[in-house]
């Protein structure tokens, strides 16, 4: 190929061109590799945020309200046990009964008028009086949620004809529209509220007190048995045939499918233990298990990291070993230990599958409290959402991603924040 | 002050030290005497064993975990290698100087006062201040970080570096400071600087110092022993050593033809 009489500067040169190209050619491809992965992940969060952005806004129905005393507390007392009791809902068919006095004539019209208001209109009602009980008596405008129905048709997902509605119902809802009586509002209820059979009240406070509670365990067990165990392999133990055997499985582990932990954690918390089922107690210790091969994995490659020059100038200077270490690697290796554990609890918010195994899946209205309420969970929530048939629930699934989508890019911001701060050069 | 051999007791005495990393022996049935208050240097080409001989005074070996030390090495008549010596307390008496300057990323008024601190050597801010202040004077740098001693040490030039590893190493008041190739990393000025200093420090200490340059170890040292393939070929005052070697292998090795 080459010409012997050549001399090594012409076969350079020759060659240049071709280098040329192929260092261009390479640049290309990663460019292309960098923008296909981008495009993919804007549409993706695109088409979340499109479909999901309807659920952070709630159609209202402006109510003019009589908090019939002889309805609500017969007795006069303003006994609190008879006012959260009392039929709200009547209140508010009398409240529609004012504004549509011809449709409540007829039992039917009066079901179909009713059925436009959410049933939480009644339940927010009484959360009105039981905060003050100097309302009853009193007539005031009040906006409650309409039902779901009302709140997509407003929305512009479904349309007029489309069986959904009678054309009285239609006619009422124009006639709210033209008296100023329909309103489109933040929705507060959806961060405030549990989960709900009804889409317009379901809410994510409870999935997310109850991720909170699970991940708040998680991070309690795994972080100090996680870095205790790494700092032992790492520094401590000796190098012979169990110690392999240990770091094998730890890698082991680190790849064994969420499930299975899953199903460890209902044999043995659940089983075993008698741990209380669906608790976030329970989730955050088998999230714990899953989480804890990535924490040591990550905390020993933080104090491998760090060059052995610093440990041996401590020791050569007498300190001990358990001080060269907590007075110099550890520190040194912080940065590092803290972005794996958050990255390590960012995979265990957004983890699924060991939580239907112990029974986080169900159907739970009240937001939970403590570590042994029932509870579900963000990716949980998503989940039974996306399982509802309701129309309305299609954009509180999205919302519900976008709100764990949300969660964790702050944990993953919060990691390179904390690298960058710390990162040390030595 | 007669400062004949025979009068002197050794600090240090190696006899018989064999060291072996795995299966391969680093040192052979070394026998070497350091004495008090001189510069020994220990040289010979790349992997004769002069680190690793001067990694065992300290015991820095065991540390390297494949690494086993036999034979018997003692400080002022006590074997080093006893299993009951503490580590410590002995590594708080044999301090050391490594090859790459090794400071600890902090403030350097903290890496000086680091091995004080750990041994509880000052009881007061003001104590600790005091051996910081007359640590960096002895290591010749106190002029030049006096004014920002919070400033981290990794901030430092080489040379400036290698002078605070050597004040820290003197702040806990050793008797013997082992020194692994200190300037290697080292321009000649800053190299110049710390060998003035090591002539300084042998009044208080006992030095042994690791070198791959002669010269070096021709201006610093009082004694010289020269390592080859894991042996001690000789030993002697320095002088007698540069000039009439007795081995054959010493003399090709000063005078250019191995190593």
């Amino acid at each position: 190929m080459t010409d012997p009489r050549q001399s090594p500067t012409e076969t350079i040169l020759a060659s240049l061109p071709r280098r040329r190209r192929a260092e261009a050619r390479f640049h290309f491809y990663g460019i292309a590799a960098i923008g296909i992965a981008l495009g993919f992940l804007i549409l993706l969060i695109g088409a979340i945020g499109h479909q999901g952005i309807g659920a952070f806004s709630q159609t209202e129905i402006a109510l003019d309200v009589t908090l019939d005393e002889s309805v609500l507390d017969p007795s006069g007392t303003r006994d609190p046990e008879t006012l959260s009791t009392a039929n709200y809902r009547a209140v508010v068919r009398a409240a529609l009964g004012e504004i549509f006095p011809e449709a409540v004539r007829k039992r039917r019209d009066r079901r179909k008028l009713t059925a436009l208001v959410s049933i939480g209109a009644g339940f927010e009602l009484r959360e009105l009086v039981l905060a003050d009980p100097g309302l009853i008596g009193r007539t005031m405008r009040v906006w409650v949620p309409a039902d779901d129905e009302v709140d997509m048709l407003f929305k512009g997902v479904t349309v007029r004809d489309s069986g959904r509605f009678t054309e009285k119902q239609l006619g009422w809802l124009d006639r709210l529209e033209a008296e100023g009586r329909i309103r489109s509002a933040f929705n507060w209820r959806f961060f405030s509220n549990g989960d709900s059979r009804e889409p317009e009240l379901a809410g994510i406070l409870g999935a997310m007190s109850g991720s909170f509670f699970a991940l708040v365990t998680c991070l309690a067990l795994s972080f100090p048995l996680g870095v205790m165990a790494a700092i032992y392999l790492e520094e401590f133990a000796p190098r012979n045939r169990w110690t392999d055997l240990v770091e094998i499985n730890i890698n082991n582990l680190a790849a064994v499918p969420s499930i299975v932990f899953g199903l460890l954690g209902l044999a043995v918390f659940l089983g075993f233990m008698g741990l209380a089922r669906s608790a976030p107690l329970v989730g955050g210790m088998v999230l714990a298990l899953m989480t804890l091969p990535t924490i040591i994995i990550v905390t020993r490659a933080s104090l491998h990291a760090v060059p052995p020059s610093i440990r041996e100038a401590a020791i050569g200077l007498g300190a001990s070993r358990m001080q060269a270490m907590l007075h110099h690697t550890l520190p040194l290796a912080t940065p590092g230990i803290m972005t794996g554990t958050i990255i390590g609890m960012a995979r265990a918010l957004g983890e699924l599958a060991p939580l239907i195994m112990i029974g986080m899946v169900a159907f739970i209205v009240d937001v939970p409290q403590g570590l042994l309420d029932p509870a579900s969970a963000l990716p949980v929530q998503v989940y039974i959402w996306a399982d509802s048939p309701e129309r309305a629930f299609a954009e509180k699934t999205a919302a519900a991603i976008i709100v764990l989508l949300a969660f964790l890019v702050v944990m993953n911001l919060t990691a390179v924040i904390l690298r960058r701060r710390f990162e040390r050069r030595w | 002050m007669d400062m004949s051999p025979s009068t002197i007791r050794p600090k240090l005495t190696a006899r018989g030290v064999n060291v072996f990393y795995g299966d391969a022996q680093a040192l052979n049935q070394v026998d070497l005497d350091i004495r008090a208050h001189e510069v020994t240097a220990l040289i010979g080409p790349s992997g004769c064993g002069k680190s690793t001989f001067l990694r065992c005074l300290n015991r820095m070996n065991d540390l390297i975990e494949i690494c086993r030390v036999d034979g018997d090495i003692r400080l002022d008549g006590e074997d080093i290698y006893d299993p009951a010596v503490n580590l410590v307390y002995l590594r708080a008496r044999i301090g050391m100087v490594f090859q790459k300057p090794n400071p600890f990323p902090k403030p350097i008024y903290d890496n000086v006062a680091y091995g004080p601190k750990i041994h509880g050597l000052a009881r007061s801010r003001a104590e600790m201040d005091e051996i910081v202040a007359s640590s960096l004077e002895r290591a010749g740098l106190w002029d030049e970080v006096k004014d920002r001693l919070d400033a981290p040490a990794t901030g430092l030039s080489g040379g400036q570096q290698q002078r605070l590893c050597i004040a820290r190493a003197i702040a806990v008041r050793p008797e013997v400071i082992l020194m692994d190739e200190p300037c290697s990393s080292l321009d000649p000025i800053a190299t110049a600087r710390i060998e003035a200093l090591m002539d300084e420090l042998r009044q208080n200490f006992t030095i042994v110092i690791v070198t791959h340059s002669m010269q070096q170890a021709a201006r610093v040292s009082q004694r010289t022993a020269f390592f080859h393939l894991g042996d001690l070929v000789e030993v002697g005052d320095t002088d007698t050593v540069f000039t009439q070697p007795v081995d054959p292998r010493t003399e090709s090795y000063i005078s250019g033809r191995i190593g």
